[in-house]
Formats: C-alpha cells, structure tokens, sequence
C-alpha cells in the first residue's frame, strides 16, 4: 500500500503549510488581482495535498473523491473570476486592487 | 314541555342576526338595495319568530333556560362561562328588541331608500341586535358586559352613520365617550361582586344575597350599576348625550335612543332586583336622580322645535320615570314602561321619520304644520302614540304610567306622586304642542309633503296596534280581578325578579287616576288652546323669559360640562403630552433608535473598501481561532 514509503506524513504536512502561507502571504501583499487570484489557487491546492496525504496515510480513498470535487470546483470558479477580471481590466484599465475600492458605503 | 333542545334554540335566535350582517356584508353588493333589506329584515323576523316560540310554546321562561356552551375564561376562582339565559325578564326584552326591530328594519327600507351606504346601514342594525340580545341574554355580568359595550359601539356607528358630517361625527364621539364613563361604574360594580361573591354569574351570585351581611358593599355594587345605567341610559349627569345622537338616521334613533338600547338600564336594575332591594340607599340615589332627570329633561322639552330633539327628552324624562318606579322598589312598574313605551316611542320616532321623508328632511316643527291632509297615515299613528305618552286610556302608555304612579304614591307618599304627576302634565303638554304644530293649523313652509310608502306605513300600523293593544298585558288589579283576568306581566316576570304589586285600596287607586286623568286632559286641552291653529311662523316663541330661555338652551348643560370637564381634561392631555410623552417616554423609544445609529457611525469605519484589509482581517480571525483550539 506504502507507494513512497521513504516520504513520512510530516513531508505533506510541511509542504502544504509553506504552500498555504506563500498563498496567504501573497493575497495579503500582492495588489495584481490577477496574483492573488493564483496565489487562492495555491491555497486551494495546499488543502488538496493534505487530503491526498492523508488519505494515503489512513489508506481510505474517500479524501481523493473530495480532492477531485475540489478542483472541478476551482475550475469552474477560476473561468468566473477571470471573467470578472477581464470585465474589470476592461473598465479600469487596470487590475490593481486598491484602486478597486469602490465596495465602501 | 320544555324539550332538550329547547335551549339550543336561543343559539339560534342569537345567530339569525349575525347570520344576516354576514351575509349582507359577503354578498350585499350583489342582491342590491331591496336585497339587503330583504336580507336583514329576514333576519331579524326569524329571530323574532323563534323567540315568539320558545317564549310562548315552550313555557320554559317561566323557571328560565340556560345554554351553557363553554367556559370562556376564569382568574383565581372566579370561572365566567359563556352561556346564556333566558327567563321571563330577558324573554321580554328579547321580544322587545327583536320584534320592534323586526318593525324598524322594515321601515328603514323604505326610509333608508336610495342611500348609498344601505348595505353598511343594514349591516350595522344587525349587530345592534345581536349584541343587544347578548346583553339581554347573557346568564353572567361579564357577558352582559360584552353586549353592553357591543350596542355602545353600533350606536356610535350609526350615529355617526353619515360620517362626512363633522357634527354628526362628534354626536357619535360624544355618545361614546360619556357611556365610557357609565361602561367604567358597571365595570367596577362587576369586580366589586367577582370580589365579595366569587361570581359574577346570576344563579351563583343572587342565593348568596340573603346570607351577606355588609350592606355598605351592596349599595356600593348598586351605586356602580346604576352609573353604568346612567351613561347607558341617559341620566342625569350623563344624559347630555342622547339628543345629541338625534344625528343618525331617524329609525335608529327609533331603535337605539328610545325603544332597545337605552332601556339596557333599566334591564341592568331589574335583573339586580334582588341586590337593589337589600340596599336602599343606592335605590334612593336611583329614585331621585330618575325624577330629576325626568323633571329637567320634560322642562327642557317643552321649548324645543326640532321634531327630533323634543323626542329624544320625552325619550330622556320618559327613561327617568322607569328610574323612579324602580328606585320607589317598583322594578315591575319599571319594566312595563320600557314595554310600551318602546312601543309607542318607535311609534313616534318612526311617524317623525315619516314627516322629515315627506318634508325631504325638514326637521324644525315651526316649519311645519298642516301635514294632517297629505300624510293621512301618519296623521294618525302619531295621534294614537302621543295619546299613548300622554298617559290617555286606554292606549298602552295610561297603564304604565299609572303603576308608575301608584308605585310612587304608595312607597313614597303623595309629594314624589305630585312630581311624577307634575312630569306627566309637562309629557302630555309638549307632546300635543309637537303634535298641533306638526300637523295641524297650515302649512309653514313650500315644500310639497308626500305620504311614505308602504313598507314605512306597514311599520307604522303595526307599532300602532302595539301602543292600544300593549298595555293590557298589565291590567292593573282593580280592573283585572272584576273582570277574572291575571296581570300577565307580572305572572311572566314574578320569578325572574323581585315584583310587588301595589296593595293600595281600590278606591285610593281610583281616585288617583281620576286625578292624573283630569289633569293630563287639562294639559291638552291648554296645549290645543295654544298651539291647536297656528296660521303662520309664532312670535312670540322668541320672546321668552329667563327661565324658558334656559330651558331652550338645556340649562347651558353641554356649556357648564366644557367649562367644568372637557377644558380640564384638555389641559391634563396637553400637560402630559408635553411632560410624560414627549419629554420621557419619546425620549426612551428614541433611544434604542439612535444608539444603533451611533453604533452604526462607528461601525462603517472598519467598511474601508480594500480587500486586502478585508482579507488580513480575515486571516487574523482565523488565526485567532486557529490558536484558541490548540491552546484550550
């Protein structure tokens, strides 16, 4: 069952946390809407390789089923949210989100 | 025979009113005028019929008839069940209220003719009768109260009935709240007894009458009863009310103010009968305040020229008369007068609803005269009430006046006999002066008078055959025994109420009638002498003395009341407007208002509109949690 049996769960845990936090790091800093949006990706799929390790780890195969959902999920939301910023760059001729600060009373 | 089901049949009477107000009001608009009236008459002619059959067939009013149908509240140990009841007394008034009713719906068809709003008139007049026989009906204080407070509401309605009149609203506002006043007195009389007694239900509260022993808290349960009989029926102080309701449509003035809902008073005393015997002094309070209303509401009478308000004081003093017979103990006496006089008081009132149709509404009686030619029918149902007032043998009002005033002569000696008396002769006297001017002498005015039709005359014809054939069902002793006939009257009410027939010689009774007789025929003829031909507009009714100027005005009553009541009252409403509404309680609503609205300033800060913010915000509050679950 073991299919690398060299690589321990503590390898996938830490890889997915540095994962998380360069994605969290990022949305935090970064003002291209187009790099946080990668950057959601990347926590998505930091969530994701914690699933599969897990999954690996327990030897169920019930986490996968969920890792796949997931990413047809994402799929779907990336083809809306670049939509939304195609429109937006459109408009604004720009994709810096702090000038996007229009979302106030 | 009394039968099983034979209560269930006051349901029934109870429900053909309802029926009817809520059919007109479903389908009204699609049977049209005849319609609704067809609707509402058969209402309460099928209502009239059955109670005609419980009282006569079933010979159960008598040892009386209850439904109990469920129980409608109770607090501590006091359980007021809603059921009804039904003896000898409420019997009466239910074929009083529904069979004149029945009389009057009739006539409004005609009367109400071509009105707009006929389906909401009619609507109205059948929850008058539904909630007048709820109060007669009720077997409990509590839901007499229901009723009470139900008539109060149709009479304001239908005083107000033309509502686009803002005097005639104010009529309706006025007659609500002075009988809010009385509605206050017959609300704390009816605790006072939940109190002592534990119950306000008839059957429990009368047997315990006789073992209770604080006649302080009697005559004080009686003093209350008798204010709320006061603003129900138009008593002194609370009177000032009535003439001014003369505002609604003339056969509800007919119904309401004269021949059902005032006389509730009355009903209220006579059903207590039991209480008020064991407590004289609040029967002396009724006695004198009925003869003083009686008095001043006759004088007032005499100097007043619209057709209307000279009725609705007879209306008044006529009610202060029955208060007087049953203050002198004569709860009998009492409740004969409401008979007949509901009788030929619709009688009046109707044939005085005839004459404004015919005159297309003029009400001002110097302005009429000679109406004896164009309205025979009329000319003479109104002959035959006024004789019935007056007191005039043997028309129904002779007998009830007359036990009126052997009651007051025997219990309370010649002197309160000469003021009835003395209020008899005023009756009589501006009775006829309304009668000679309206319809004898020539006409005063160019309009063209026209004969009602016949659904008003029906109505009238009937109530006329009432106001002869009525008081014989009181035959007084002395007429009776010769001729082997029982007092009907008082063989019906014996058990339902304290009844004492007077035990005056016969001679002394006579000789007493010869009196009032003599008297009133007197006062007739003085009234013929004076008002009998007059040609043209009179003079010398605006010459008038102090006094009479006075009377004509009703004693500045309404004036002394503003002064003394409604000025001060205005002044309290504005005091606490201003201190207690404004100054405190609008400020503690307002308060939880605008503390959220500061809170909201201070809030919409953190709103900045920068995701990144949002989202660093984000992450800390995860973070939080985050660390709160490890560490716990």
């Amino acid at each position: 069952m073991e299919i690398l049996p060299n690589i321990s769960i503590y390898h996938y845990v830490i890889v997915s946390i540095l994962l998380f936090g360069i994605g969290v790091v990022g949305v935090m800093l970064r003002r291209n809407a187009l790099i946080i949006f990668m950057c959601i990706e990347l926590m998505l799929n930091a969530v994701n390789l914690l699933m599969v390790g897990f999954s690996n780890m327990w030897g169920d195969g019930k986490a996968q089923v969920f890792v796949f959902f997931i990413m047809a999920v994402a799929a779907a939301e990336v083809v809306i949210g670049l939509a939304i910023l195609m429109m937006v760059y459109r408009n604004q001729e720009t994709t810096d989100i702090n000038i996007l600060n229009k979302m106030k009373w | 025979m009394v039968g099983p089901d034979m209560e269930n049949l006051l349901l029934v009477i109870l429900l053909f009113p309802l029926l009817g107000a809520g059919l007109n009001l479903l389908i009204g608009n699609k049977v049209g005028e005849k319609g609704i009236g067809w609707i509402a008459n058969a209402a309460t002619g099928l209502s009239f019929l059955t109670a005609l059959y419980v009282f006569f067939v079933s010979g159960g009013c008598q040892t009386g008839l209850t439904l109990s149908l469920i129980e409608w509240f109770h607090f501590g140990k006091v359980s007021i069940p809603f059921s009804f009841y039904l003896d000898g007394l409420s019997g009466l008034f239910v074929l009083i209220i529904t069979g004149i009713g029945s009389l009057i719906h009739l006539f409004s068809m005609g009367y109400m003719h071509g009105d707009k709003e006929i389906k909401r008139y009619f609507i109205y007049l059948n929850l008058f009768i539904l909630f007048m026989l709820i109060l007669v009906m009720a077997s409990n204080y509590l839901l007499m109260f229901v009723g009470w407070e139900g008539v109060g509401l149709c009479s304001y309605l239908l005083i107000g009935f033309w509502y686009q009149n803002t005097s005639y609203s104010e009529a309706a506002n006025k007659a609500f709240i002075m009988n809010r006043i009385g509605d206050l007195g017959f609300l704390l009389g009816a605790m006072l007894m939940a109190y002592h007694f534990g119950s306000l239900s008839f059957a429990d509260v009368f047997p315990q009458l006789s073992q209770f022993s604080d006649t302080g808290v009697l005559t004080t349960i009686g003093i209350l009863f008798f204010i709320g009989a006061m603003g129900k029926s138009a008593q002194l102080p609370l009177f000032t009310w009535l003439p001014d309701a003369m505002a609604g449509p003339t056969p509800v003035s007919a119904l309401i103010h004269a021949a059902t809902m005032v006389t509730a008073g009355i009903y209220l005393l006579a059903r207590t009968s039991a209480l008020y015997v064991l407590a004289p002094l609040a029967l002396d309070l009724v006695l004198y305040t009925g003869l003083a209303t009686a008095l001043l509401a006759a004088v007032i009478a005499v100097y007043q020229n619209d057709i209307k308000k000279v009725l609705a004081y007879s209306t008044v003093s006529q009610l202060g008369l029955m208060f007087a017979a049953v203050g002198a103990g004569g709860f009998g006496a009492g409740v004969f007068h409401v008979l007949t006089h509901a009788a030929f008081k619709a009688l009046l009132f109707l044939g005085a609803g005839s004459v404004i149709h015919g005159l297309h509404g003029e009400q001002d009686i110097l302005k009429m005269g000679g109406l004896k030619k164009s309205m025979p029918v009329t000319y003479l149902t109104f002959l035959i009430a006024t004789l019935a007032i007056s007191g005039i043998p043997p028309f129904a009002g002779f007998f009830s006046k007359d036990l009126i005033l052997v009651t007051l002569y025997e219990a309370k000696g010649p002197l309160f006999f000469g003021i009835a008396l003395l209020i008899s002769l005023l009756t009589a006297f501006y009775m006829f002066r309304l009668f000679f001017l309206t319809f004898h002498g020539s006409s005063r005015n160019d309009k063209e008078a026209h004969e009602s039709p016949a659904s008003m005359k029906t109505a009238l014809i009937a109530l006329a055959v009432l106001s002869v054939v009525l008081g014989f069902l009181g035959l007084p002793h002395i007429f009776a025994h010769p001729l082997g006939l029982s007092n009907l009257l008082e063989e019906q009410l014996k058990t339902a109420m304290v009844i004492s027939a007077p035990h005056l010689s016969a001679t002394t009774e006579i000789v007493l009638m010869v009196i009032t007789l003599t008297a009133v025929v007197i006062m007739i003829a003085l009234s013929k002498r004076k008002y009998g031909s007059v040609q043209s507009l009179m003079a010398e009714e605006t010459k008038l003395t102090t006094l009479e100027k006075w009377a004509s005005h009703k004693f500045y009553l309404d004036e002394i009341y503003d002064k003394m009541v409604t000025k001060n009252m205005d002044r309290l409403a504005q005091f606490t407007q201003l201190w207690a509404d404004e100054l405190i309680f609008h400020n503690i609503s307002s308060l939880s208002g605008r503390s959220v609205r500061e809170l909201g300033l201070v809030m919409r800060k953190i709103q900045n509109g920068n995701v990144g913010s949002y989202f660093t915000a984000m992450v800390l509050a995860m973070s939080l949690i985050l660390i709160y679950f490890i560490f716990q």
